[in-house]
């Protein structure tokens, strides 16, 4: 039998090159200095993320994500721009703010393992919006599929096998492809490395080079951090140096990944944050019933988005202080 | 005989069929109620797993997202989605728990998109998530929906998760791991199973007062029926109370029906 019988093809579009050793050339250059990297979120979304820079969004789409860094990235009309998919769903809603929204188009491209949903909590009105009106380009892949495409990238190797994917149409709608063990001559799907060119990450602490603990489950950011080729970190808090040497053991993300580093208390807010606040179900919910309609959405988003300062004056618009203590009484159920 | 409810005889049938000693990977909603109740009464020593990397949590609530704080609370490890993954991919985890906005008579399930093209369809839906993954790589597929025509169709617009594709021996010349498969459907009316050679979905067992006739008319293909036909178990007392006062005491999951 010929072994390329029943060989499937797919025919998604790939938005990265998976070439390792551009990769490299890259890495070489990146300042590796151990120097602070400290700055406004204003500052890092400026100097980090590109018009038609290719994104990833860190955490799992609604618990424990960059939420300030995202706002910023709709606030300063950044164009143009990739997403990985990866399980995104706040953060996706919140990327979606920069399209069909009379701000130009944010998003033009997407890996998508899932995306326009909220998990239990339902659709995105606004998300299907975009994704239906033939816009935004669109590779599916699955959530481990792309999660393995970072590890490639993180491994500095153009590919990996995986055993899912195949027989299916998420697959023909994909960029990998079919391959035989060289060894066993099984059928595996080989997926490219994925190298982003700008990452963003909240975590629990960071030193201010850029060194950083996070509680909980590390999702695929172990290998997004060190596949992106820009990084951004928005943090609880800020913590010494002196305490990450005491303690390398928790060290999950290393500062030569890491190019600038936020302090952002609360930073995944409406998103839950392992050991430190739930998610905010309550305005989540408001999000997601003011996307019915066009016009409530944009209003929406002028209130609590594109028309407030910062990201602390957007706590501040959605209680402040007395609902962060709710939040954190319902973590960890006292 | 107590009196219970649709979603009540869904999950405590769903949860009667993980065995002890299992390893399950579970999503929100009636999955997790299912297998939360299997591990609190017929199966204590069974371990659930969240795609996000939440092991063995002794979960105090619901959870909201496959990824929250709750997926591992009092857990065992909270470690990476790829971890979990390539767990399933070893081959050690025995059920997997799924859903979709469609499936088909063999068990290929649909979550991607309704109508249109790729680039531009008419409803779009999340995609895969982790359930190509679970679906391709755990050993048995569980999937617990409500039953009716536009859920149970002909063709699935979209095979975002691989069942038997289209009939024996597909997955395996696929490259899917042998042996590998849909296991059980459980719906508000009856458990169907997958016939051992054609691989297509039949009737297992009817719940109580549903006839063959109501399963088919409110299935879009023909289902093939199993001999001898069985009565679903109905759900027991001790069922019944771990459910109401220990899985789902706010009744998120049971109070829907």
């Amino acid at each position: 039998m010929n072994p390329n019988d029943n060989q499937q093809q797919s025919e998604g579009p790939l938005f990265t090159s998976p070439d390792c050793d551009a990769a490299r050339e890259y890495f070489r250059a990146k300042p590796k200095a151990m120097v602070d990297k400290v700055m406004s979120v204003t500052d890092a979304v400026s100097r980090f993320v590109g018009d038609g820079d290719y994104l990833a969004s860190g955490g799992f789409g609604g618990d424990r994500i960059a939420t300030a860094v995202l706002h910023e990235i709709v606030r300063q009309e950044k164009q143009h721009l990739g997403l990985a998919g990866h399980t995104a769903t706040h953060d996706f809603q919140i990327l979606c703010a920069g399209n069909l929204t009379g701000r130009g188009q944010l998003l033009d491209r997407v890996d998508s393992a899932y995306i326009v949903g909220l998990e239990a909590r339902g659709l995105s009105p606004h998300a299907r919006r975009v994704m239906q009106s033939g816009t935004v380009a669109v590779c599916e892949w699955s959530n481990y599929t792309l999660a393995l495409r970072f590890q490639a990238a993180a491994m500095g190797v153009p590919f990996l096998p995986a055993r899912s994917l195949a027989g299916s149409d998420t697959f023909r709608h994909s960029a990998a492809k079919q391959i035989e063990c060289p060894f066993t001559g099984e059928k595996l799907i080989a997926v490219p490395a994925l190298w982003p060119d700008v990452a963003v990450i909240h975590v629990h602490e960071s030193d201010r080079y850029g060194n950083c603990r996070i509680r909980g489950t590390s999702v695929s950011d172990w290998h997004v951090a060190r596949a992106a080729k820009k990084l951004i970190i928005s943090c609880e808090r800020l913590i010494e140096n002196e305490e990450i040497r005491r303690d390398p053991t928790s060290t999950v993300i290393p500062f030569y990944c890491v190019d600038a580093v936020c302090e952002v208390p609360s930073g995944s807010y409406p998103g839950n944050m392992p050991y430190e606040y739930f998610s905010d179900e309550d305005h989540l919910r408001e999000w997601l019933t003011a996307e019915t309609d066009a016009s409530t959405h944009r209003e929406f988003l002028d209130r609590f988005l594109l028309g407030v300062r910062d990201f602390a004056a957007y706590l501040e618009l959605c209680g402040g202080a007395a609902r962060l203590e709710e939040l954190r009484n319902e973590e960890l159920m006292v | 005989m107590s009196n219970f409810n649709s979603m009540e005889m869904m999950i405590c049938a769903a949860s009667r069929l993980i065995d002890d000693g299992a390893m399950v990977v579970v999503g929100t909603g009636a999955p997790c109620a299912a297998s939360m109740l299997a591990q609190k009464n017929s199966a204590p020593n069974s371990t659930l797993m969240f795609e996000a990397g939440g092991i063995g949590p002794l979960l105090p609530k619901m959870p909201i997202s496959v990824g929250d704080s709750r997926t591992f609370y009092q857990g065992l490890m909270a470690t990476s989605m790829g971890d979990v993954m390539e767990t399933c991919q070893r081959g050690l985890v025995d059920y997997t728990f799924l859903g979709g906005a469609q499936i088909d008579m063999f068990g290929n399930l649909n979550s991607t998109r309704i109508g249109g093209d790729h680039q531009q369809p008419k409803v779009r839906l999340p995609g895969s998530g982790g359930a190509n993954d679970l679906g391709s790589l755990c050993w048995r597929i569980l999937v617990i929906t409500p039953h009716d025509r536009r859920r149970f169709t002909e063709r699935v617009d979209f095979i975002t998760t691989p069942g038997f594709l289209d009939g024996p021996g597909a997955r395996e010349k696929a490259g899917l791991p042998p042996g590998t498969g849909p296991y059980k459907v459980i719906t508000n009316l009856a458990v169907m199973g997958y016939h051992e050679e054609s691989k297509r979905m039949q009737v297992e067992s009817l719940h109580p007062n549903v006839t063959l006739d109501e399963v088919q008319a409110n299935t879009g293909f023909e289902l093939l029926v199993k001999e001898p036909l069985e009565l679903t178990p109905t759900p027991d007392d001790e069922q019944l109370r771990v459910l109401r006062e220990e899985v789902d005491p706010q009744r998120y999951i049971i109070g829907r029906s």
